[in-house]
């Protein structure tokens, strides 16, 4: 008994710490006005992983949104001037780190959220922002499981079963392959999401599909590439995290498996190339945006700036993975961004509920084309850029764009 | 050392100078209407999206955790380190067993929607997560409690990876969705919620650590051979506390399912495991509501107070040195490696903070009067 | 590829794998030998030991480079040891193995604070990561070295703690500690010198390990850490050829059970095979048999 007086004493005293902090937690919150310029402020938080297996990724779509921040570092609301500040958390790349990072960033008052790379973490960051009424502007997240359910996430890139469509496609007819070895993640929503997908096209195309799975933190992959060795598989379709893009690639290639490789928008990565150094051949992912396609005047424009505002600061050339390459994700990153302020005009509030039931509205043209959301809320694209690397020059050549013939 | 528990046991029965038992139950029942009705009251002026009801709930549940594995390792003397294991068993069956039929398509979307097409209710579900975790911690201890502390440990923590391994299965992705998220089932709201199930399940504990089992197993830490002697079974009192154990880190695992909207296999490894030892200790071992207070501060620490370390500070123009992302976990394990080395005891050692101890520590304050022996040594007894 | 070449090949993986566990797990089992202590933190000591070599190659020659993290390594080791397990010896066996259970917390943190939590890439060696043709079987070159170069390390280690004054000292105390004490022999220093046996050879296995996969993250250190332990304590723990020979075995069955396709069991099979061991045959494979004190 006396230790359940002991428990009620404990609770009381924890929970008068925190009514004392609590109070002041509420007055910093969401109307200050003490910023220098004497601006109401609005604050749009980032969703991103900065560690963890896909951390250069979120670095990547991180600095999108700060390039677009600098371009654009107000909005008008009911005539006002607000400032817009940016709130990071790091996700991680782990669904349960996922879950406090969410929390932090509801617990920060923010009106929209940006991100995440990863779809794993965004469906698990998603009931967070649905329940506190803060809309979710996905970047890169594929996985339809992101937006489906979820009346506060919206998303500005394609989906993976166009994704998987299309590498399928590419595959089929450009690699003439009748046998695909797909090789996944476990537990990652995205891996396990875009090989499903794929494994659909591509038998639906009459092809054969063989699979293997491997755990998260795996980094032997010979026993699964001794068996790809072993079958009649033609090409390998492994969409994974950028963590295991490279010991995948460098460990085919020792092994004498000379076979196309080919993955999905995360292994866009400059790191990518870097880690896996000369093995890294014969490699085709399909991603969001090609900086050299200058047909869309908004894109050559985005990455004239982008890249003189990446090399005018180091830091920011570290984490774009050292060069000054434009990522798809980066553009994306770009496009959410100015998504989220045309929102935040045309409902003219700081409140989330409001600037998600603007959201829908939304016709935003970028420098990824043009963006309208469907009414699950994903962006209607129909249009993926296939890339390979080019071993030699260090970066991603542009192959063609594939957009899936009903 | 049984012999010191008995007489402990009988000063405790006289205690000449504590409190009337009848005048502690009615403080006890009047802080507990103020804790709830404080945490009501805070949920009506404060913003639900505050962070302090995050570390309300997420301390509320891990205190059930701390506490279910203190009873093994403070109390019990057997160190286990698989309490992610039977969180895992928990948050799962009770995340299996509650998602509703018509959210089941999308969740269990590899595998056609599962094969179980019903619903349990939240309490008879949160039963049985305690109930099969509880199952299952018989089951392992059977082979692995004839082992000594050291093999114990990692007995313990390999059993934890061999249900992680099973969960993920993808033969059983039917019925646990393999290694994808599980989410859609119903989750609380209030934060009562959590505080009323941790602090009912806390209390059983409590009742269980003060009957006769408790002795015996604070006996069996104390001299195993020795209680052997006096007539303990020890292999059926052991089984006991890790199925106890078992029963309440389900249940805390299926409240940290409900906490955290979402449950995926991949997370309960034994970095999780780690984490809850750790805050055992720096509660202190042998202390329950040692390791209640620490549950508490090390939320609050790591999702609040320290969260400040990890963010670029700048003061006049100038950028404090070390602070970026990460160094929060940094100053965290500093902090708990020197409460490991210089402070062995952690907060409360095997003491306990209770009523009793506050009267007394006033009346000392005032009167000057009263000391005591040293009360309440013999182990977290009380 | 005929079936021949296959079975080859996985075999080859297996043995590398089980090469670069032998070189930890002979860590474990020295300091357990001496200390009855699991050093959770041996296995980040060996994530470590990559970290240094990503930073110490960015900068420096390979032959400098090399020399330098091994030494590294080996100064972590014995100072984890000085600052976390010597104020210890004298407390009961759970703090000091909470104690290694905080260390390894501290590191990983750390790592992951100083590296900003991505992954790293390991610097190429030249020579050892080519590739090699034998007949049909095409792996690299660090495939094949590894377990001989284990080999020719455990042979070395034997033979010192069998011929030498020291590793006569050493298995003084592994066998009675306290006598061995009485009978001038100087604990403290033994222990050094097994922690710096210890990290020296986890310092050449994160060389082999990580050239071989060559991206250092700060959780890599974990899970061979715990497989290394099973095989030193498959091999009976305390036993050099006990854990080499556990630690092949560990790496060949996991290589078999991920060619098979069963990927989710590959890490559980070794813990199914620790239970089954400290059932069956508590003293491992090369273990004598201990009685319990009173």
């Amino acid at each position: 008994m006396k230790k359940l007086l002991a428990l009620v004493a404990v609770l009381a005293m924890a929970l008068a710490i925190c009514t004392a902090c609590g109070d002041d937690n509420k007055t910093g919150g969401n109307a200050d006005n003490q910023q220098g310029s004497g601006n109401k402020t609005i604050t749009i938080g980032i969703y991103e992983p900065a560690s963890g297996e896909n951390g250069p990724g979120g670095k990547q779509e991180v600095l999108g949104v700060k390039y677009a921040h600098s371009l654009q570092p107000t909005v008008e609301i009911n005539g006002e001037t607000y400032d817009i500040k940016l709130q990071e958390v790091d996700n991680q790349s782990d669904t349960t780190k996922a879950v406090s990072a969410a929390q932090n960033l509801v617990a920060a008052n923010v009106s929209v959220v940006l991100g995440s790379y990863g779809s794993g973490v965004a469906i698990a960051g998603g009931p967070y922002f649905e329940q506190a009424q803060i809309p979710a502007i996905g970047i890169s997240c594929t996985n339809p499981q992101v937006t489906e359910g979820n009346d506060y996430y919206f998303r500005v890139c394609f989906l993976d079963p166009f994704q998987g469509t299309v590498m399928a496609n590419f595959a089929k007819d450009e690699m003439k392959a009748e046998t695909a070895f797909v090789i996944t993640q476990l537990g990652d929503d995205y891996s396990a999401g875009l090989g499903t997908y794929f494994k659909q096209a591509f038998e639906g195309l009459g092809g054969t599909v063989l699979e293997a799975q491997f755990q998260t933190g795996e980094t032997d992959f010979n026993a699964i590439l001794t068996n790809v060795l072993n079958s009649d598989a033609d090409v390998i379709f492994a969409p994974s995290s950028i963590q295991t893009a490279p010991l995948l690639i460098q460990q085919a290639r020792q092994m004498g498996i000379t076979m196309p490789i080919l993955a999905g928008d995360t292994w866009e990565n400059e790191s990518i190339i870097t880690n896996a150094g000369q093995y890294a051949t014969e490699v085709y992912l399909s991603t969001f945006f090609d900086e050299n396609d200058t047909s869309n005047p908004a894109a050559s424009e985005f990455v004239t700036g982008f890249k003189a505002w990446l090399n005018a600061d180091p830091q920011n050339l570290t984490n774009n993975g050292g060069g000054d390459g434009v990522a798809a994700v980066s553009a994306l990153a770009f496009d959410a961004y100015n998504v989220a302020i045309e929102a935040i005009k045309s409902a003219n509030s700081t409140v989330g509920a409001d600037i998600r039931n603007a959201l829908p509205g939304v016709d935003y043209t970028g420098v990824t084309g043009s963006i309208t959301f469907n009414e699950t809320g994903d962006a209607n694209k129909d249009m993926a850029y296939v890339k390979t690397i080019d071993v030699e020059n260090g970066n991603f050549k542009f192959l063609k764009t594939q957009s899936v013939g009903e | 050392m049984a012999k010191d528990n008995e007489k402990i046991i009988q000063q405790n029965m006289l205690k000449p100078d504590g409190l009337n038992p009848k005048v502690k139950y009615s403080i006890a029942a009047v802080l507990l209407a103020l804790l709830l009705l404080g945490i009501w009251w805070l949920e009506q002026i404060l913003p639900p999206s505050s962070i302090i009801f995050t570390v309300l709930k997420k301390g509320a549940i891990y205190s059930l955790i701390a506490v279910s594995l203190n009873l093994l390792n403070g109390f019990t003397g057997l160190f286990s380190l698989g309490q992610a294991g039977f969180m895992l068993i928990g948050a799962y069956t009770y995340a299996v067993l509650t998602i509703p039929p018509e959210s089941r398509a999308a969740v269990y979307m590899y595998y056609d929607g599962g094969i179980i097409d019903f619903a349990l209710p939240v309490p008879v579900a949160m039963l049985l997560a305690g109930c099969l975790a509880g199952l299952c911690g018989f089951l392992i201890g059977l082979p692995v409690l004839r082992l000594k502390s050291d093999y114990l440990a990692i007995a313990t923590l390999g059993f934890a990876e061999i249900i992680r391994a099973i969960v993920q299965y993808d033969k059983l992705g039917p019925i646990t969705n393999a290694s994808n998220l599980l989410r859609s089932f119903p989750v609380f709201r209030s934060t009562l919620f959590p505080f009323i199930v941790a602090g009912l399940c806390i209390a059983v504990i409590c009742l269980l650590i003060n009957s006769s089992y408790g002795r015996a197993f604070k006996a069996i830490r104390d001299d195993e051979i020795a209680a052997e002697a006096m007539g303990i079974n020890l292999f059926a009192h052991k089984e006991m506390a890790l199925v106890t154990s078992a029963f309440f880190a389900g249940i805390g695992g299926a409240l940290l399912a409900m906490f955290q909207m979402m449950v995926q296999a991949r997370a309960f490894t034994s970095a999780m495991t780690y984490e809850i030892l750790l805050i055992v200790v720096i509660g202190g071992i042998g202390s329950i509501t040692g390791s209640i207070i620490a549950s508490f501060l090390f939320i609050a620490c790591s999702e609040w107070w320290l969260r400040f370390l990890d963010e670029v500070q700048i003061i006049n123009g100038f950028q404090l040195p070390f602070m970026r992302s990460g160094f929060r976990m940094v100053v965290f394990s500093i902090i708990i490696m020197f409460v490991v080395l210089f402070y062995r005891k952690g907060i409360m050692g095997t003491k306990e903070f209770s009523i009793d101890g506050i009267y007394k520590f006033f009346r000392r304050l005032f009167t000057g009067e009263g000391k005591k022996p040293k009360e309440q040594k013999g182990g977290g007894a009380a | 590829m005929d079936n021949l070449s296959y079975y080859i090949q996985q075999l080859l993986t297996g043995v590398s794998v089980g090469g670069q566990y032998a070189l930890i797990a002979i860590g474990y089992t020295m300091v357990y030998g001496i200390l009855r202590l699991i050093n959770f933190a041996h296995g980040d000591i060996f994530m470590a030991a990559g970290f240094f070599m990503v930073y110490a190659s960015a900068s420096l020659p390979l032959y400098i480079s090399i020399p330098l993290v091994l030494l590294l390594t080996v100064i972590l080791g014995v100072s984890v040891e000085r600052i976390a397990y010597k104020p210890l010896r004298q407390a009961p066996r759970m703090s000091i193995m909470i104690s290694a259970i905080g260390v390894s917390y501290l590191l990983q943190n750390f790592a992951t604070y100083y590296t900003g939590g991505l992954p790293r890439s390991y610097p190429t060696i030249p020579f050892i990561s080519e590739i090699i043709t034998i007949g049909t079987v095409t792996t690299s070159w660090i495939t094949l070295l590894t377990p001989v170069l284990t080999l020719a390390l455990v042979i070395g280690l034997v033979a010192l703690i069998k011929y030498t004054k020291m590793g006569m000292a050493m298995r003084a105390v592994s066998k009675d500690f306290e006598t061995a004490q009485l009978m001038g022999i100087k604990i403290n220093n033994i222990i050094s010198i097994t922690f710096i046996i210890g990290s020296f050879l986890a310092g050449v296995g994160s060389i082999l390990f990580f050239t071989k996969y060559p991206t250092v993250l700060p959780t890599i250190g974990a899970m061979p850490g715990l497989k290394a332990f099973v095989a030193a304590v498959f091999g009976g723990i305390g036993s050099i050829p006990g854990a080499v020979v556990g630690a092949f075995v560990i790496g060949i069955c996991e290589n078999i059970i991920k060619a098979m396709g069963y990927t989710t069991f590959s890490d559980a099979f070794t813990f199914v095979l620790l239970i089954l061991v400290l059932i069956v045959r508590p003293s491992g494979l090369f273990g004598e048999k201990s009685t319990e004190k009173v």
